[in-house]
């Protein structure tokens, strides 16, 4: 393909044909205000918030959907455009509700930026506002149409990269709203609860369910043990609520903060890691050698299980019966730890912070209870969690590094990977080597490399012996979707596939934090750091296979026996059934 | 009374929807897309309306997600998601209706039936449309229309007499319908 070349507010760039406007001004360090475009979605041209004047024609063009042409003369803000510009985002928020100071996304919302950056600084026009409920259904999420703007970034990707298509703009002009089908609610719909809807909204038409109120009284309330576990992309992230670049996976403070907020135990979800992986392990190696069902597929990801549930009752039999990491710690605190401590279960509140929004619906399924207690009793993301020590007024730059508590604390460097996509996959590996072979790897070839990256899609043999392990890794349940597709056609044989249902993994989970000014959501860029972060604690690690763990070996010994054992199949496995409504993926580009 | 449409809900209709729906595939290869506006038609015109089973039907058997097909049907202003009386009541919003006293006919005609624009009756016998754009018969201003019935230079007070033909044309038939269905039962009885 040739290059063009064009002059935008007189400045020459030159952009490769098949650019647009706006990619092209990007190019030349011009910044054309947007609101409904995103670089991972199709185009939908829908805000116009975008508009530029190009030199010949007598209309304004929406530069993300123009296409550049050679010798175009463009101009990005001109008086008039601005004024325009201004107008269209006046407009745009004339019916959106006047509480900012109270609304969630205050401080991140992309049409307050707007409006700020376009100096609207009163209200002209004060049109009819919208009124809706609020969809309190959802254990996950929340969804808001009166602070929607109708930029259509969540029915994209809902139904572009996740290929749930819960979502659609129904009715027509001022009446339009973002619903599920039949406006049911989102507890009854196909909706997975990744929340990736929440990370591309650029307003609070979509946020998790509060989970913040209840663990603040749990931690008032004298009767109660409140144990934590904390997943790993959690510590990938959170110090970029308190002003760190991501690249620094920040687990001592995180450990500090949570003693400080008035936690009484402070266990980590990357123990029961660790866990997962002596029981996926040990369940893949049986699949792998005794005629399976294979290809096995990771059971950690609660938005990939619900969306196997709905869209393929087909494969149920395929997946681990390995519970999350999550669940399998809220097991093991609820019995285990109970017994060691001689607690009664019942007295113990078990949090679990996470990079996402789906572990939510997780915790309130039943099948997963233990002698009719929920194993995990609130679940907060990773948003939630820097706001509550923003709210106990924890310092957190400031915070020294502390150790978790034992004796489910302790964890390795296969563990601290789970967060990234491919990183259950190289844990997993590393452990049924020494389960089939009897020896570890060799400390030069514990890391799986060709594992590791952010294409959406990769495979990989891996030498076992004599036999190969055949591996396919997804993340992005559409991603996942093409993986299913192959192998359907018989174009693949495979025996495992990582399904991760958020780009990037855990570390780009729907309840992580939102992106900073001047960044788009799922900004590969920082998923890539914060993979890196988690890849280095890894690499820090003196121990980096999960059968390494002093507190794994002695729970096997003490308290489960062998891995798949009867015991660890009645605390740490569980079932999957189909659930209805059926999900349809959508064949071609939605409408 | 409460007007009922006959039992359209058969099986060999479900059957023939199906084959349509096919038929439409067919049709429009890799545009699954393209064939759902006929097919919304197809059951928009046996049951007045799109029912939420007829929805999550057609999704299934053409492979577009269900919240698309509430979609595309909920922003076409021909189609309907609710029930549709027996009639459809519609006045002419053009502008030498307007001018000719349109709007006084269509208030009438909600103050009659005590509906807004857009509502049926709780009877189901009219729904009064909303979406009227100019009928095309500007010489006859105002006009209204019920169903396929022209009605010319109405004033607002021939509107009570226009509708009173028509809830008796229901009545008249849901009567003849009781009537078959009794001769029906009896036949078989025998």
């Amino acid at each position: 393909m040739s290059d063009i070349t064009l002059t935008i507010n007189g400045f020459t760039v030159t952009v490769p044909e098949g650019s647009t406007i706006m990619e092209a001004a990007d190019a030349a360090s011009i910044h054309i205000p947007r609101l409904c475009h995103h670089p991972k979605l199709s185009i939908q041209g829908a805000c116009r918030v975008c508009v530029v004047e190009v030199e010949g024609s007598n209309k304004l063009a929406a530069s993300c959907c123009y296409p550049a042409e050679e010798g175009m003369s463009v101009r990005t803000n001109t008086p008039e455009i601005l004024r325009l510009r201004r107008d269209i985002v006046e407009l745009l928020i004339d019916n959106h509700p006047e509480d900012c100071n109270t609304c969630e996304r205050d401080g991140n919302c992309e049409l307050q930026r707007l409006a700020r950056d376009m100096g609207i600084r009163e209200r002209l026009f004060a049109g009819e506002r919208k009124r809706y409920e609020k969809d309190t259904s959802s254990p996950a999420l929340i969804r808001d149409p009166e602070k929607c703007v109708l930029c259509g970034r969540c029915v994209r990707i809902c139904g572009e990269v996740q290929e749930a298509a819960c979502l659609s703009q129904v009715h027509r002009g001022f009446s339009t709203v973002v619903m599920p089908a039949h406006d049911a609610p989102f507890a009854e719909t196909v909706c997975i609860g990744c929340g990736q809807c929440a990370k591309v909204c650029p307003t609070a038409a979509f946020v998790e369910k509060d989970g913040t109120r209840e663990f603040l009284r749990a931690i008032e309330d004298p009767e109660m043990i409140v144990v934590v576990q904390t997943a790993p992309a959690v510590r990938a992230a959170i110090g970029e609520e308190f002003g760190f670049e991501p690249g620094v996976a920040w687990e001592g403070k995180m450990f500090a903060a949570l003693r400080r907020l008035g936690v009484d135990v402070v266990f980590d979800t990357q123990f029961a890691a660790d866990l997962t992986i002596m029981e996926e392990a040990a369940e893949f190696v049986h699949r792998f050698t005794s005629g399976g069902p294979l290809p096995n597929i990771t059971s950690c990801c609660p938005g990939w299980i619900k969306y196997a549930e709905h869209f393929h009752p087909e494969l149920l039999p395929n997946l681990s019966t390995a519970k999350s990491p999550m669940s399998m710690q809220g097991a093991m605190i609820k019995s285990y730890w109970a017994e060691r401590m001689d607690v009664d279960p019942a007295r113990i509140y078990s949090v679990a912070i996470m990079p996402c929004t789906a572990k939510k619906f997780e915790a309130e399924r039943e099948e997963l209870g233990l002698d009719g207690l929920r194993i995990v009793d609130c679940v907060l993301t990773t948003r939630e969690f820097a706001w509550v020590m923003k709210h106990m007024g924890i310092d957190f730059a400031s915070l020294p590094e502390e150790e978790p508590d034992s004796p489910l604390g302790e964890s390795t460097g296969a563990a601290a990977i789970f967060g990234a996509t491919g990183g259950v996959t190289e844990a997993a590996l590393r452990t049924a080597y020494h389960m089939v072979f009897g020896e570890d790897l060799p400390e030069d070839a514990i890391e799986f490399r060709q594992v590791r990256g952010l294409e959406g899609l990769r495979f990989a043999d891996v030498p076992f012996g004599e036999a190969t392990v055949r591996i396919a890794l997804a993340h992005g349940l559409g991603a996942a979707n093409e993986i299913f597709d192959r192998v359907a056609r018989g174009e693949i044989e495979l025996d495992f596939i990582e399904v991760m249902a958020c780009p990037g993994g855990c570390i780009g989970g729907g309840g992580q934090p939102y992106e900073k000014e001047g960044e788009m959501p799922l900004d590969e860029e920082r998923l890539r750091k914060r993979a890196q972060s988690l890849y280095r604690l890894d690499d820090d690690r003196k121990l980096r296979c999960s059968h390494h763990n002093p507190d794994i070996i002695r729970v096997y010994k003490e308290y489960l026996g062998e891995p798949n054992s009867h015991r660890a199949h009645e605390l740490l496995h569980t079932y999957y059934y189909p659930r209805v409504p059926l999900g349809i993926r959508p064949q071609e580009a939605q409408v | 009374m409460l007007y009922q449409r006959e039992v359209l809900d058969t099986p060999e209709w479900w059957r023939g929807l199906d084959e349509m729906i096919a038929r439409e595939r067919d049709a429009n290869p890799g545009a699954v897309q393209t064939a759902l506006i006929p097919v919304l038609h197809y059951v928009q015109d046996r049951f007045g309306y799109i029912p939420p089973k007829a929805v999550n039907h057609v999704a299934q058997a053409l492979g577009v997600p269900t919240s698309y097909v509430c979609g595309v049907a909920s922003f076409y202003s021909y189609f309907s998601m609710e029930p549709r009386g027996a009639y459809t009541v519609s006045v002419c919003q053009g502008t030498a209706c307007f001018v000719r006293g349109a709007q006084a006919v269509l208030d009438e005609i909600c103050r009659q039936l005590n509906v807004k624009p857009g509502e049926t009756t709780p009877d189901m016998v009219f729904t009064v449309s909303d979406s009227a754009r100019c009928l095309g018969a500007c010489g006859q201003a105002p006009v209204m229309m019920i169903d396929d019935d022209v009605h010319a230079h109405v004033r607002p007070r021939d509107v009570q007499g226009i509708l009173a033909q028509y809830t008796a044309k229901a009545r008249h038939e849901m009567q003849l319908r009781e009537e078959l269905a009794e001769i029906d039962a009896r036949s078989h009885h025998e």
